[in-house]
C-alpha cells in the first residue's frame, strides 16, 4: 500500500509524529490562550514570550539551582505562572474598561520588553538542555523516541484536564458565568477580580509549560516564542478564539496536517497552516469551532 | 416595628454623572415580606443595586443584621447573607438548569436542599440538563428564584420577579413567595403591580424619584387604593 502512494511507512510515520509533536505545543498553547481570551477578552500577545520563559526557567533552575527536568517540569510553570499573576494585577487589570486595542498593545510591548531582556543576557546563540528521557523503542513501522511520546502525552493530559476542569467543574462553571456576566457572578459571593487574576496565571502557567516541554528538544533562544506564536495564532483564528475543545482539536489536528503536508507536498509544510486559516476565514470566519458575535 | 434586618438610610446613588438615588431611606424587620413599589424610572431596581454593591457609586448607610455595608464590595455583601435575584433574571445561557442552580455558593448554613427546591419548582427538575438559554420566561424566573434559596441567604431582594409571566405563573410564583415568607425569609420585592404585591406582602414603600415618599401596610391598602394609583400613574 505504501508503495502505491510512493512513501515509506517510516517516513510517513516519522513525519506524524513529528507533527503530532508541533501539534501539542500548538495545543497547549492555543489553550492558554483561548482560557485568557474566553475569561478576560484579552489577546495575549506575551504569551509566546512567556512559553520562552518557561524554556530559560527550566535552564535556570537546572543551572543555578540543580532542579533537574522533572522539578523543572512543575516549578517552571509555578514561577511564570506567579509573574503573569504579577503582570495582570500591575498591568492589565488597569486596562478592562478601556478597547481591546490596549491590552493588545500592551502585552505586545511587553513581549518585546521580556525578548529584549533575555536577549541581552543570555544571546541569541541558544542554550543546550539535556534529554531527560533518552533512548526509545521501535515500533515495527517506525522508531518512537521516549522523549517525544512524552511530550504527547503530557500535552493531551494537561489539555484534557483543563478541558475537564472548565467544562465540568463547579470552579469551570464560575469561570464560564463569569464571562457572561461579571457583575452577578460577584453578587453571588465569588470573588471575579481575584478569580480572573488566577485565569491569568493559568494561562500563563500553560504556556510555561509548552516551554519546559520544548527545552530538551529545540535550542533555548529568546525568539522561540516569538516564532512560535505566530503559527498558534494562526491555529486560534482557524479554531475559534475562546472555544477550549475547539483549541485542542485544532492545534493538534494542524500539527497532524503540518506533518502529512511534509511527506505529500514538502513545499507548502511551511504555509499550509496560513492556506486553511484563509479558507476558513472565507468560509467560517468565527472559526470552526467559535460562535459568532 | 422589631429591629430592622436591614436599615437604608438616606442611601444616594450615582450611575456615572446621572444622580438617581436621592436619600433613600426604609428598613426591613426580619421575616417581613415588604415591597418597594413606583413608577419606571423611580429608582427600585437602583435600590437593590446599591444595596448589593452592584451600583457604581453609593453614599449613605446600608446595614444588614447591624452591619454597615456600603464600602464592602458585592462579594462581601453577598456573604453577608443576602442574596439578589436580579430583574433580567441573569440566568446564564451557556451554563444547563442545574449548573446555574448549584452556581451561587452556599454563604450560611440552612439554605434549601435540592429537593426542596425541586418541591416548589417542580418543572426545574425536568429541565436540569437544558441550557439556560432554552428555557421560556417563566422557567428562568423560577431558576433565577431557586438558586439563591440554596445559599443559606437570609434576605431575599427578589426584582420584579412577575414582570411578562402569564398569570398562572405570576401565580405559582406568588404561592412560592408566601412559602419562603412561612420558612422565615425575608424578602424585598420590587413590584410594579401592586395587585400582586397585595397577595404577598405585609408593608409597602412607595418610592419615586430615588426616595421613598410613603409607607402602607398592606392592611391599610384598600383606603389608600385611589392614592396608590395617582402614585404610580395608572
Ligand atoms: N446602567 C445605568 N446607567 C445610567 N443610568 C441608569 C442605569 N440604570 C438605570 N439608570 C437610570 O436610573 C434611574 C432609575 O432607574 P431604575 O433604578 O432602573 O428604576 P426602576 O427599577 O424603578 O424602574 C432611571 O432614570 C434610569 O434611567
Ligand atoms: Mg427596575
Amino acid at each position: 500500500m505504501f508503495e502505491l502512494i510512493g512513501v515509506s511507512p517510516q517516513a510517513l510515520f516519522g513525519q506524524l509524529l513529528l507533527g503530532l509533536i508541533n501539534g501539542a505545543f500548538y495545543a497547549l498553547l492555543s489553550l492558554g490562550l483561548a482560557v485568557i481570551f474566553g475569561m478576560m477578552n484579552v489577546i495575549n500577545f506575551t504569551h509566546g514570550a512567556q512559553y520562552m520563559m518557561g524554556a530559560f526557567c527550566a535552564w535556570m533552575l537546572l543551572n543555578y539551582a540543580g532542579v533537574p527536568y522533572w522539578g523543572a517540569l512543575v516549578l517552571a510553570p509555578i514561577v511564570v505562572g506567579s509573574t503573569g499573576v504579577l503582570i495582570e494585577r500591575l498591568f492589565i487589570s488597569r486596562l478592562y474598561h478601556l478597547d481591546h486595542l490596549y491590552g493588545l498593545l500592551l502585552t505586545f510591548g511587553l513581549a518585546l520588553v521580556i525578548e529584549g531582556v533575555f536577549r541581552s543576557q543570555y544571546g541569541i546563540s541558544g542554550l543546550p538542555y539535556g534529554n531527560p528521557l533518552p533512548g526509545g523503542t521501535n515500533l515495527g513501522f517506525m522508531f518512537l523516541p521516549w522523549y517525544r511520546g512524552w511530550v504527547v502525552v503530557v500535552s493531551l493530559a494537561v489539555c484534557l484536564a483543563t478541558w475537564f476542569l472548565i467544562e465540568k467543574t463547579r470552579l469551570g462553571s464560575y469561570l464560564r458565568a463569569a464571562t457572561e456576566r461579571p457583575d452577578l457572578v460577584q453578587a453571588f459571593g465569588i470573588n471575579v477580580p481575584r478569580m480572573i487574576t488566577l485565569t491569568y496565571g493559568f494561562g500563563v502557567g500553560l504556556a510555561a509549560l509548552a516551554g519546559v516541554l520544548a527545552a530538551p528538544i529545540y535550542a533555548i533562544k529568546p525568539d522561540i516564542g516569538a516564532n512560535l506564536i505566530i503559527v498558534v495564532f494562526a491555529v486560534v483564528v482557524i479554531g475559534g478564539m475562546g472555544s477550549i475543545m475547539g483549541s485542542i482539536l485544532t492545534g493538534f489536528g494542524l500539527g497532524i496536517l503540518e506533518g502529512l503536508t511534509k511527506v505529500f507536498y514538502p513545499e507548502a509544510s511551511n504555509t499550509v497552516i496560513f492556506v486553511v486559516m484563509a479558507i476558513v476565514l472565507m468560509l467560517r470566519p468565527q472559526g470552526l469551532f467559535g460562535t459568532p458575535r | 416595628m422589631p429591629e430592622a434586618q436591614l436599615a437604608v438610610r438616606e442611601v444616594h446613588g450615582w450611575y456615572g454623572e446621572s444622580h438617581v438615588l436621592h436619600g433613600m431611606s426604609f428598613e426591613v424587620a426580619a421575616g417581613e415580606v415588604v415591597t418597594l413599589l413606583g413608577r419606571n424610572g423611580a429608582g427600585k431596581t437602583s435600590t437593590m443595586r446599591a444595596i448589593m454593591g452592584m451600583l457604581p457609586q453609593r453614599t449613605g448607610s446600608i446595614a444588614f443584621e447591624g452591619r454597615e455595608l456600603i464600602g464592602l464590595s458585592s462579594n462581601r455583601i453577598a456573604r453577608a447573607g443576602i442574596a439578589y435575584c436580579p430583574e433580567e433574571r441573569g440566568i446564564f445561557a451557556s451554563l444547563n438548569v442545574r449548573e446555574n442552580l448549584m452556581l451561587p455558593p452556599v454563604v450560611k448554613p440552612g439554605g434549601f436542599g435540592i429537593e426542596q427546591i425541586y418541591a416548589l419548582f417542580p418543572n426545574l427538575r425536568e429541565r436540569s440538563t437544558s441550557q439556560g438559554a432554552q428555557l421560556s420566561g417563566g422557567e428562568q424566573q423560577m431558576l433565577a428564584i431557586a438558586r439563591i434559596l440554596r445559599t443559606g441567604a437570609k434576605l431575599l431582594l427578589l426584582d420584579e420577579p412577575t414582570e411578562g409571566l402569564a398569570p398562572v405563573i405570576v401565580q405559582h410564583i406568588g404561592e412560592a413567595i408566601r412559602t419562603l415568607r412561612r420558612q422565615g425569609f425575608t424578602i424585598l420585592l420590587v413590584e410594579q403591580n401592586f395587585r400582586f404585591a397585595a397577595t404577598v406582602a405585609d408593608r409597602h414603600y412607595v418610592v419615586e424619584y430615588g426616595r421613598v415618599i410613603d409607607m402602607i401596610p398592606n392592611s391599610a391598602l384598600p383606603t389608600y387604593r385611589e392614592k396608590l394609583q395617582s402614585y404610580l400613574g395608572v
